[in-house]
């Protein structure tokens, strides 16, 4: 029980330590950071308005999280969250505008499934890579993240663009649009739908069992029987299509369509949600609704207290330093109880 | 060794020959592209040597690390610090060669940071260059300022005398900017180190069975803070390449994914600055070949897939080699003395 308690205070210490150095960074860039903050609080949970923009923020940082989390779970680091992401996003919108004449009940998920299965595919090629040829998914994933927003890129000006000198998809069917419940979007009800699934599905089924050991020692894994290769694949794919998912329900519920330059930077938030969360597919969604809400409230702070929004990416980078640097968990914990992450056994093995 | 030398030139040469193969096809490639032209030939490979040479400078930090038993995975990070760094003092002092060593110095410190995390404390490596990555992106962009400008301008060229004036090889090699001859007099002198030095046989030792090199009175820890720092070092002084001397400016997300690259072509170059530098050269000319498509007018009408060029051979490289390349054997477990 003690444990629990400690287990959950280290990422609290880590926001409230970032929140702090971020307070001596405003100050010292010569504005008030009591105004600052205040500004980004009234930003981003003031009103219903204001949380509604949170919680739409928030839905495709779940998604990234629990793209990055999942895969951490069979000691894979995915870092092609974006790539799988605008995969996602654009093939989501072609289907959105492509099909007309369905019933939303048939449109909505049909355009949402598309996305993700481009993402799960997108997402097994480095799982492929690694299972076949050793090359570690860190880089491949990385790489393909620049493929990937080319090829998007290439297909949005080239294949499906509307009329017109901008470069983007044309709006999707009304059918196919994630409706909002008063301010509140639905997507990310879906969000955090699909994040229950994840935690069921790595605690109680014989699949998400297997996914740990691989994750926890690959050769006693292999040697029990479970082939790691398959498993490998399958948990790119799965992450790839938890990340595209986050791109589809942006397109249906959000933005309306594809344009170049969507959502960027979502792949490395989704890590520093999922090592906050310490890969727990359920703490993923309190930690992806705190940075949600950096970003729902960094205009309001830019207009009402001259603080370039930007602080709130340095926020997060040291969000992750505290919780990443084993220096915390080493106050608050002794030695043999540190359950610490590693990724960096399969290096260059193959 | 053989005593009969012809035999062991053939050996030498069939042991190259998937070198040496590449080379002459990229020759002939590379002079059917540019029509036998020989402004167009000069062109394209002073292009190769441009981008060749921040990712020659990525790979050896990368290999310094790792032939010690650490991975940097955030290399990336600290040549944008660098880059970014570099640039401010520079515009603000007016000094190119200041520029260069705040360069070096933040990537250094970038480097300590690193080793801080993953020797000193034993947290993961891989996580802990991450870190730096997403932090050199924060810090970067948030203390980014538009408008800002070299008062001296970039580098300029230098042209080593006479030299510079053969035809091709005399553009190509010897008329480069400062840290293009620096990076090109510090490849040899880094292999000479590793492999010929008392020093480079205690990093290598480090790096593949430290517990025998502690036994023996080295310090593994020593070693790893030293390389690792080194290594940060010379990622600063790809950085301030980008900045001072390729661009002349600060723009955000400048390393634009050379920081893996780089873990790429020391990968292809199997941990060895000389091997490293004919990788580097290998991709440095799939980004030029982008000028010569433009020669033939190939793909103007679809920029997208030349721009993926680089990446994509990257990852056929790492696919196809990375299996039969092996890593130092220590690589990734952090060290402690039982």
């Amino acid at each position: 029980m003690m444990n629990n308690f400690r287990l959950f205070l280290i990422p609290v210490l880590a926001v409230a330590l970032a929140i702090a150095t971020g307070a001596v960074i405003i100050a010292l860039s010569g504005s008030s950071p009591v105004d600052a903050y205040k500004a980004l609080i009234d930003g981003s949970l003031s009103d219903s308005k204001s949380i509604g923009r949170t919680l739409e923020k928030a839905t495709p940082l779940v998604m990234g999280g629990l793209a990055v989390a999942f895969a951490f779970k069979a000691g894979l680091f995915n870092i092609g969250g974006q790539g799988q992401l605008v995969f996602g996003a654009l093939i989501a919108g072609a289907v959105g505008y492509g099909i007309t004449g369905l019933p939303w009940i048939i449109h909505t998920p049909l355009a949402l499934l598309a996305g993700a299965v481009a993402g799960a595919m997108w997402g097994a090629i480095p799982g492929i890579l690694k299972a076949s040829r050793g090359a570690h998914e860190v880089i491949t994933t990385i790489m393909l993240n620049f493929v990937a927003l080319n090829m998007t890129d290439w297909l949005a000006s080239k294949v499906w663009r509307e009329e017109g000198v901008i470069v983007r998809t044309p709006h999707i069917e009304s059918s196919a649009e994630i409706p909002r419940w008063g301010e509140l979007p639905a997507g990310f009800f879906l969000a955090v739908v699909v994040a229950f699934l994840c935690w069921y599905l790595l605690r109680s089924t014989t699949f998400g069992f297997e996914i740990k050991s691989v994750g926890l020692n690959p050769n006693a894994a292999s040697y029990a029987g479970i082939s790691v290769k398959k498993i490998v694949i399958m948990t790119m794919a799965i992450s790839g299509l938890l990340a595209a998912l986050g791109g589809a329900i942006e397109t249906q519920g959000v933005v309306g369509r594809y344009e170049p330059g969507f959502n960027a930077g979502l792949g490395f938030e989704g890590i520093t949600i999922a090592l906050l969360a310490r890969t727990h597919p359920l703490a993923v969604i309190p930690a992806a609704v705190l940075i949600g809400a950096m970003e729902a409230g960094g205009s309001m702070m830019q207009f009402k207290a001259d603080v370039s929004p930007e602080i709130t990416d340095i926020i997060q980078a040291l969000i992750l330093i505290f919780v990443a640097t084993p220096i915390l968990v080493r106050w608050f914990l002794s030695q043999k109880e540190t359950n610490e992450l590693s990724v960096s056994t399969t290096w260059g093995s193959s | 060794m053989s005593a009969n030398p012809s035999k062991n030139i053939k050996q030498f040469f069939f042991s190259k020959r998937w070198w040496i193969l590449t080379t002459v096809l990229l020759v002939f490639f590379t002079l059917w592209t540019s029509e036998f032209q020989q402004a167009n030939t000069t062109s394209v490979l002073v292009s190769t040597l441009r981008h060749s040479t921040p990712l020659v400078l990525g790979a050896m930090c990368g290999l310094l690390c790792e032939r010690s038993g650490v991975i940097n995975i955030g290399i990336e990070g600290q040549m944008l610090m660098s880059a970014w760094g570099g640039f401010m003092v520079a515009s603000t002092s007016g000094s190119l060669l200041l520029g260069v060593f705040a360069g070096i110095g933040i990537g250094m410190m970038m480097g300590a940071v690193l080793a801080g995390i993953s020797v000193g404390l034993r947290g993961d490596q891989i996580i802990a260059g991450t870190v730096i990555n997403i932090a050199a992106l924060g810090i970067t962009s948030f203390f980014f300022s538009l408008g800002r400008t070299l008062p001296s301008g970039k580098a300029q060229v230098i042209k080593l005398g006479p030299l510079a004036d053969i035809p091709v090889a005399g553009r190509v090699l010897f008329s480069n900017k400062p840290i293009t001859f620096l990076t090109l007099l510090m490849i040899p002198t880094l292999w000479f180190l590793l492999f010929r030095t008392k020093w480079g046989l205690r990093t290598r030792a480090v790096g593949e069975h430290p517990s025998a090199a502690e036994t023996v009175g080295i310090s593994v820890i020593g070693m790893r803070y030293l390389n690792v720092i080194m290594g940060g070092g010379i990622a600063g002084l790809a950085g301030a390449y980008l900045s001072l001397e390729a661009v002349g400016s600060f723009e955000r997300v400048m390393t634009n994914g050379k920081g893996f690259v780089a873990l790429a072509v020391m990968i292809f170059g199997r941990w060895n600055p000389v091997g490293a530098w004919g990788a580097a050269l290998l991709f440095g000319y799939a980004s030029a070949i982008q000028t010569q498509f433009q020669f033939r007018d190939w793909l103007t009408d679809d920029p997208q897939f030349i721009g993926i060029i680089p990446f994509v051979v990257t990852i056929v490289v790492l696919a196809g080699f990375v299996g039969r390349a092996r890593p130092p054997a220590s690589i990734g477990q952090p060290y402690s003395r039982e």
